[in-house]
């Protein structure tokens, strides 16, 4: 590689932080020379570098260690797991990753990095999009690629042969001197690059809309309940800071039926037993009083209401119950959704009873879609569909809900309560198949398993930002693979005379920005033009 | 839903096709073994073979030294390349590398047709699983480094493209090897067919290119010891360096799209467009990694060498994005039926 051309064949049009000049004009710095120091250090290609290389490495832990915003549960298991290394894991942010303070000291220096760097480049580029290519080097031929003819034509004639063979080529000219043009073409290389950095810039506008702006809330709605889209109906609710959570768009829907389909067929490893289809028919109600309409949530295919998308994440079973007192009256009647622990929806639960007199009753255990006794397992389910369901529960009795804490539906508070036990000072265990009905030891009544409904884990979101970072990320993958195919490309053509008197020496000349292996072939392909342009014009 | 009859066909296709490469790829070692210099000057001028080239050896030593400029330092192995034109490759290594070329052709057709048949088992896109994304991901490479060879010479890749092929078809067919069924709910999607077949055309032009990058670092170790070795017969570093740039610069836009991609679809599928799932950290961090790549070379003062070490950290990425995430890390994209 020719030397001299090698501060034009990089594109690094960052100051490299390492300007010697103005350190040694400026050997001592005021408080203005030290923040400029700074800001040219931080906007320097190299810093850049590593802070990307830093962005890797910081984004890594977030896959190791489990994520308080994606499974809290899981991440309490694992603290809880390793006393010694979790409290000081978490005092660093290694379960929220995403949300520490050091991360987002490493993506906002980028990005301050990357505005530093991409407002002066855009700047000169602008410049450079408006000025002429510059004046034609005396010796063409000395570029890293050039190429010569001799023809019969006259300065003049050759010129101008150039000049369309170039234009046609759809390089911008300029003539300098009366002995050659010079042409330039290729500046969509570095718009798309600058396009490629904005782009970016709004990427992460998009992100901050959402998260300020927008909302997600979860609900759990059984099968023939209907849900309302207000604060109260849901189960978890995250709202962006800038929300009010009491505008939501007042729609309603009713889940008519789910449907689920599991891996039956198939025997192999890894493949029974897997969900094939989930699809939950709904009766939706845009605002109160407008016309019922019935769609389909699927997976991959959320249902769109006004300003929120509502997807179907999770599904699950809620047998339904009813616990009658002594005298057969229903103190508890109705679906109790069970949480999957497993593929095989192996689930628990919990029915509470706060009507049931003298003491409010509460059952535990364990929802069972096909059901068997495992000699080790205990009860368990071998398959996800509802094949042949059973329901197995222990029951207490007690305060179902001590000092009004809030608890989890799927979970008894037992601080309160007490185990039943059986004459023989056994926990009590309840085997429940449909339709059948247990009655509770010592007057306390009845359970009834009615049936099985399926529940839909609805995921409700709004996110106002999504069109915003969408539209510039793929501005910033047009940016991209126009900066990374378009080549800037300078071609000068020179004539001389030639030693017989009459002729002229052609001579195209080719400088690129970057490593070109096909800026030869342009050289000569332009030389070759003109000569065949000349050979028919006379 | 599915056809076993046709699955089993698509097993046995790739099997002949690991078959195929293992021949493509003693061919290409064959090939490369021929190259070795010791061996024609063994037929050019028997006698004093070591004194020569030790003599050899010191006449590079002092163009090295007399460059005194890392541009010249190339010199003597350009000069060696030039000595060895094709003519100069034994008849036999002219002729392994003629057999590799035609069974690595051979083995990415058969690869194509073992994806062909999966497909139609179990009628639809097949890239359901980790078996699956390995099958389909060697056929591009294969296939990329098959089409691209009609363009140029590139019997030197050969040996470096085969053997990978068949180390990931051999994990495909023992640890990853999944039944031929439908799919699970959250991958029914055309955006499986979008987003997994653009990640799996990238990390195939990704794989040539590391397999290139490889190439030019250890070329360049030896160009610089002044050692001689098979490697002269290569093409010269800078242009080992260029061509795996230009790979990169193909496969880095790809990657993008998957990124974005997989974006929309996870909108689709989960609700929300980036959840920081364990895939989708690796995916961007892979990207980032790539991205540095790409300033590094950009950058004055960073030698091509630093930057090269970054696009192979790159790739080691891309491995353990698909080898271990996969299988070891909990997330949403834990749909590989191991």
């Amino acid at each position: 590689m020719a030397e001299h051309t090698k501060d034009d064949t990089r594109d690094d049009t960052r100051n490299d932080g390492k300007d010697v000049t103005e350190q040694i004009t400026q050997p001592r710095l005021g408080a203005v020379g030290w923040l400029r120091w700074m800001w040219r250090q931080l906007t320097s290609m190299r810093t850049a570098l590593f802070l990307l290389l830093l962005l890797a490495i910081g984004a890594l832990p977030g896959s190791i260690w489990p994520q308080r915003s994606i499974d809290s549960a899981r991440t309490a298991d694992w603290i809880a797991n390793h006393p010694k290394v979790g409290p000081w894991l978490d005092r660093f942010g290694f379960f929220e990753v995403y949300a520490s303070p050091w991360f987002a000291a490493i993506y906002l220096l980028l990005f301050i990095s990357l505005v530093g760097c991409v407002l002066p480049r855009s700047k000169v580029h602008w410049k450079a999009m408006r000025s002429t290519p510059p004046r034609a080097p005396a010796r063409p031929e000395r570029l890293p690629s050039s190429a010569t003819a001799e023809t019969g034509a006259d300065a003049e004639t050759v010129l101008a042969a150039a000049r369309e063979v170039l234009r046609g080529k759809r390089f911008r000219l300029h003539a300098h001197d009366a002995g050659s043009v010079s042409a330039e073409k290729g500046y969509l290389k570095e718009t798309g690059n600058l396009v490629f950095h904005l782009a970016l810039i709004f990427v992460i506008v998009g992100v901050a809309v959402g998260h300020l702006f927008g909302w997600k809330g979860d609900v759990i709605v059984p099968v023939g309940k209907t849900f309302a889209n207000s604060l109260i109906q849901y189960d978890t609710f995250s709202p962006g800071p800038w929300v009010d959570p009491s505008s939501l768009s007042p729609f309603r829907l009713k889940v008519d039926k789910l449907d689920a389909t599991f891996e039956e067929n198939v025997t192999g490893r890894g493949q029974f037993g897997q969900p094939r289809d989930f699809t939950a028919h709904v009766t939706t109600v845009a605002e109160p009083g407008a016309t019922p309409k019935q769609s389909t949530i699927k997976v991959n295919h959320p249902l769109e209401m006004d300003g929120a998308g509502v997807f179907l994440l999770g599904n699950g079973y809620a047998p339904v119950i009813t616990v009658r007192d002594k005298d057969g009256n229903a103190t508890f009647s109705g679906p109790v959704p069970f949480l999957a622990q497993d593929n095989n929806y192996t689930s628990v639960g919990a029915v509470k009873v706060p009507g049931a007199q003298p003491k409010q009753l509460g059952f535990s255990g364990l929802f069972l879609p096909t059901a068997v006794i495992d000699k080790e397992k205990g009860p368990t389910s071998i398959f996800p569909d509802a094949k042949k369901p059973a329901l197995a529960l222990t029951l207490f009795e007690g305060t179902l809900f001590p000092g009004g804490r809030p608890q989890s539906v799927y979970v008894l508070d037992t601080a309160e309560m007490t185990q039943v036990k059986t004459a023989k000072d056994q926990p009590l265990r309840i085997w429940l198949e449909p339709g059948k009905t247990f009655t509770l030891p010592g007057d306390r009544g009845t359970i009834t398993f009615e049936g099985v409904d399926r529940f839909a884990g609805l995921s409700i979101r709004h996110d106002p930002g999504k069109y915003v970072t969408l539209v510039a990320a793929l501005l910033a993958l047009g940016g991209l693979i126009a900066s990374l195919v378009i080549r800037r490309r300078r071609v000068f053509v020179r004539v001389s005379p030639a030693q017989d008197a009459g002729r002229t020496v052609v001579t195209v000349g080719g400088l690129a920005k970057g490593d070109d292996d096909g800026l030869q072939e342009v050289v000569e392909d332009v030389l070759a033009a003109v000569e065949r342009r000349l050979g028919s014009s006379t | 839903m599915t056809n076993e009859t046709l699955a089993g066909y698509a097993n046995v296709s790739l099997y002949s096709a690991m078959a195929v490469f293992t021949i493509a790829m003693l061919c290409h070692a064959v090939y490369l073994a021929g190259l070795l210099p010791a061996r024609d000057r063994a037929a050019d001028r028997a006698p004093d073979r070591a004194v020569d080239r030790a003599a050899d050896r010191s006449v590079e030593r002092e163009l090295v030294g007399a460059g005194g400029g890392g541009a010249t330092a190339q010199a003597p192995s350009d000069a060696t390349a030039a000595r060895h034109h094709d003519e100069d490759v034994p008849a036999r290594a002219r002729t392994a590398a003629g057999i590799g070329s035609t069974t690595t052709w051979l083995g990415g057709m058969l690869l194509l047709l073992s994806v062909v048949l999966r497909g139609l088992s179990v009628d639809r896109w097949p890239l359901g699983n980790m078996f699956e994304f390995a099958v389909m991901g060697s056929m591009f490479t294969s296939l990329a480094y098959s089409i691209w060879s009609t363009k140029r010479d590139l019997r030197w890749l050969g040996l470096f493209i085969t053997g990978p092929i068949l180390l990931v078809l051999g994990m495909a067919v023992r640890v990853w090897y999944t039944e031929a069924a439908e799919l699970l709910p959250s991958l029914q999607s055309y955006w499986l067919v979008i987003h997994v077949t653009v990640a799996v055309l990238a990390t195939a032009v990704f794989t040539i290119g590391a397999a290139a990058t490889g190439v030019y670092l250890v070329k360049d170790a030896f160009a610089r010891s002044g050692r001689a070795s098979v490697l002269d017969r290569f093409p010269d570093a800078p242009a080992l360096e260029r061509t795996a740039y230009g790979l990169h610069i193909v496969a880095f836009p790809l990657w993008t799209f998957t990124l974005i991609a997989g974006a929309i679809w996870a909108r689709q599928a989960w609700a929300s467009y980036w959840n920081w799932d364990p895939k989708e950290v690796w995916t961007f961090v892979i990207w980032v990694v790539y991205a540095a790549y790409l300033h590094s070379r950009a950058t004055s003062g960073i030698s091509r060498q630093t930057a090269s070490y970054i696009a192979l950290a790159g790739y080691a990425c891309i491995i353990v994005n698909f080898a271990v995430v996969n299988v070891f890390f909990v997330g949403q994209h834990s749909y590989s039926g191991l």
